[in-house]
């Protein structure tokens, strides 16, 4: 196990893992809290734009924009789930592999 | 079952009025309610429910051997299995009637907090979920140990997961009392006590197994309920979601106010700071994040929150389709030109008062099942909306019987010394005496205001549990006096700055003027726990600090790439 993790940290593959893992999750976080915190500003801030109505009938913009906040969530948790299964647990794999 | 008769004061409209960031984490049913008839419909589809769920306990029971087996369903339950249970966790009866209720109300602003209730997920996807699964075995305590002192670190995770759990357990307790009242006609104690001996029942004899079997139930028929209402809504209106909301705006007192932001947020830091407890609390949840265990790796892990975030995204949709269902089913005249679910018909000419609604806000999403649905139809909404209380209080009761056996029990006071039946008869040992006191606690509440004990459940999360998790994993240099002292700053500093807020020190103790401004702590609470465990790790240069340093590096890997971590145990 220790020799193990040595290997792991030797390794190039390891470090390039990690750095693209990272950065991914961190701009998809990124994007999400600024999806959301954008969102709570708007309310707070801009209930003009959010109760201006489209298209001339009852249903404001408001309505449309927060449906878009939750579908976000699940679109930006499909785009990372697709990549960390496919190509980051594949190089996960490799560098278990290349490890023993 | 249209005439209900019983009148109810309902306070719940003044709850929502004047403290809605904590009345929307709410127990179900907030204020003095009144025993309705009884509806026995309701009561048979419950007991079906129940006969169901015990059948799968006794199938889980006999799966259950070992102690993986009770603390994580043996490891087995698949992302989507387990994302089901996740989204059943998180869509308790209070989101479901207290948001519906919310729509019903005000209108837009029920949508704000549905976001507000979601966004966490994908943040604990990206950020947390898949280190989580690799370095822990049964409790988020075994994450937030894994290199430190046993001792102070797993009794601040215990402390802090049997707070949590235990405001969550009273804020149930107190709800399913008032709901059964409400939906089924019968006294408050009877619901205590069967929620109580239940819950006992599936977590003592078929562990994590049938705790995830009796969510995953529930959700699918809370999702399928929530659908019918939802499409029979639309139906009405040719599918064409703007004559509803046109029909909606000429109903309500509010007219077009209800398709904008009204007075929920009035100041951004009350906003920021409750949405930070909901995004870190959630993240900080111990029965939540006991579910990352039981799944097989951490691409299963994965799956399950993106499956979760999926479920509760289109259930909170839901929900605000059905409140806005209830506003033109309840507000405007039905068929023969009656109102049958307000307590009295509005004056010639004048628009209805939603707060006049029988039975309180929370009551929306039930009328409108009536409507809908008929009887039968409400009798199943009515029994599903207890079984989802049932399936909440059988995962905290878990997440608390596990700090009990596996971090106090196992790691600090018998030093690991252990063998694992002795720990699961500690854990089943546990278990009954939780059920126990939730009942009494539930009996003993029974007429108090708890709508503020979810809100202090998720703030103590947010700012004791979730800082010294994340920093565990994330940050090297903490030591254990660090986590130590941060975690128990952030759960002091989070509980009395709630007492002292407007929450409880004005609304529930009486005093005229709250001493701390906000609503909700979070913001600051969750702050101090972050500063607290930085200063606190770096100036400490103790022989124990630096190993502690040294010890990040193997579980740094081990975080990454799962070497070394618990697999599904084999059977």
């Amino acid at each position: 196990m220790q020799e193990n993790a040595q290997k792991i940290l030797n390794n190039p593959k390891f470090q390039e893992l990690v750095a693209r893992r990272s950065s991914f999750a961190w701009t998809l976080s990124v994007i999400m809290l600024a999806i959301y915190f954008g969102f709570i500003l708007l309310v707070a801030f801009g209930k003009g734009f959010l109760g201006t109505s489209i298209a001339g009938g009852v249903m404001t913009w408001g309505i449309p924009v927060g449906v878009a906040v939750i579908v976000s969530a699940f679109v930006l948790t499909g785009i990372y789930v697709n990549r960390a299964n496919g190509e980051f647990d594949e190089l996960n794999r490799q560098i278990l592999e290349e490890s023993k | 079952m249209r005439s209900l008769t019983n009148r109810i004061g309902a306070t719940a409209a003044a709850l929502i009025a004047g403290f809605v960031p904590v009345a929307a984490f709410a127990a179900a049913v907030e204020g003095a309610v009144q025993k309705q008839a009884t509806n026995y419909e309701a009561i048979i589809m419950f007991s079906i429910f129940v006969a169901g769920t015990l059948g799968i306990t006794y199938w889980a029971a006999k799966q259950t051997k070992s102690a993986k087996d009770f603390y994580a369903a043996g490891g087995g339950i698949t992302g989507f299995q387990n994302g089901l249970a996740i989204a059943g966790d998180y869509m308790s009866a209070a989101s479901f009637l207290g948001i519906a209720g919310l729509v019903y109300m005000n209108g837009y602003d029920g949508l704000i907090f549905s976001v507000g209730w979601l966004v966490g997920w994908p943040i604990i996807l990206f950020l947390i979920a898949e280190r989580l699964r690799n370095l822990g075995k049964y409790t988020f305590a075994d994450v937030a140990s894994y290199r430190f002192q046993q001792t102070p670190i797993r009794t601040l995770a215990a402390c802090g997961s049997l707070a949590t759990v235990t405001f969550y357990l009273i804020a149930q307790m107190v709800g399913a009392g008032k709901l059964i009242q409400l939906l089924f006609g019968m006294e408050y104690l009877w619901a205590v006590v069967i929620v109580g001996v239940l819950m006992i029942a599936y977590v003592t004899f078929g562990g994590m197994l049938a705790t995830t079997w009796v969510q995953i139930i529930k959700a699918v028929l809370l999702l399928s309920g929530a659908t019918f209402m939802a499409v029979m809504i639309l139906a009405q209106y040719g599918f064409n979601p703007e004559k509803l909301f046109q029909h909606a705006v000429s109903v309500h007192a509010k007219s077009g106010a209800i398709m904008q932001p009204g007075a929920l947020i009035s100041d951004p830091v009350s906003a920021i700071s409750l949405g930070m407890a909901l995004m870190f609390g959630t993240a900080g949840l111990p029965h939540i994040l006991m579910r990352f265990f039981t799944v097989a790796d951490a691409k299963e892990a994965r799956k399950s929150v993106f499956y979760a975030t999926g479920f509760i995204g289109y259930f909170y949709i839901l929900t605000f389709i059905i409140g806005f269902g209830a506003i033109v089913l309840i507000l405007a005249p039905d068929a023969s030109g009656a109102f049958p679910f307000l307590k009295a018909a509005p004056a010639a000419g004048t628009l209805a008062s939603p707060a006049n609604i029988i039975g309180g806000s929370n009551m929306a999403a039930i009328h409108t099942a009536n409507a809908v649905g008929g009887n039968l139809f409400y009798g199943f909404i009515s029994a599903v909306a207890f079984a989802t209380i049932l399936a909440v209080v059988a995962g905290l009761t878990l997440a608390g019987a596990s700090a009990v056996s596996h971090d106090l029990y196992a790691s600090v006071i018998a030093k690991g010394r252990v063998s694992e039946r002795d720990e699961i008869r500690v854990s089943k040992i546990a278990t009954v005496v939780i059920g126990i006191v939730s009942i009494f606690l539930g009996i003993a509440f029974e007429n108090q205001n708890v709508a503020f004990m979810v809100g202090l459940a998720f703030v103590i999360a947010a700012s004791a549990n979730f800082p010294i998790l994340l920093m565990s994993m994330f940050w090297g240099k903490m030591t254990t006096r660090g986590a130590v002292i941060g975690g128990w700053l952030g759960l002091i500093s989070s509980v009395t700055m709630l007492v002292l807020g407007p929450t409880v020190w004005k609304a529930v103790l009486g005093n005229p003027a709250a001493i701390f401004p906000y609503d909700n702590p979070g913001l600051f609470s969750i702050v101090i726990s972050f500063v607290g465990i930085w200063f606190f790790s770096i100036t400490d240069n103790s022989q124990q600090a630096q190993s502690e340093r040294k010890l990040f590096e193997a579980q740094y890997i081990r975080s990454q790439t799962g070497l070394g971590a618990e697999g599904a145990s084999a059977h």
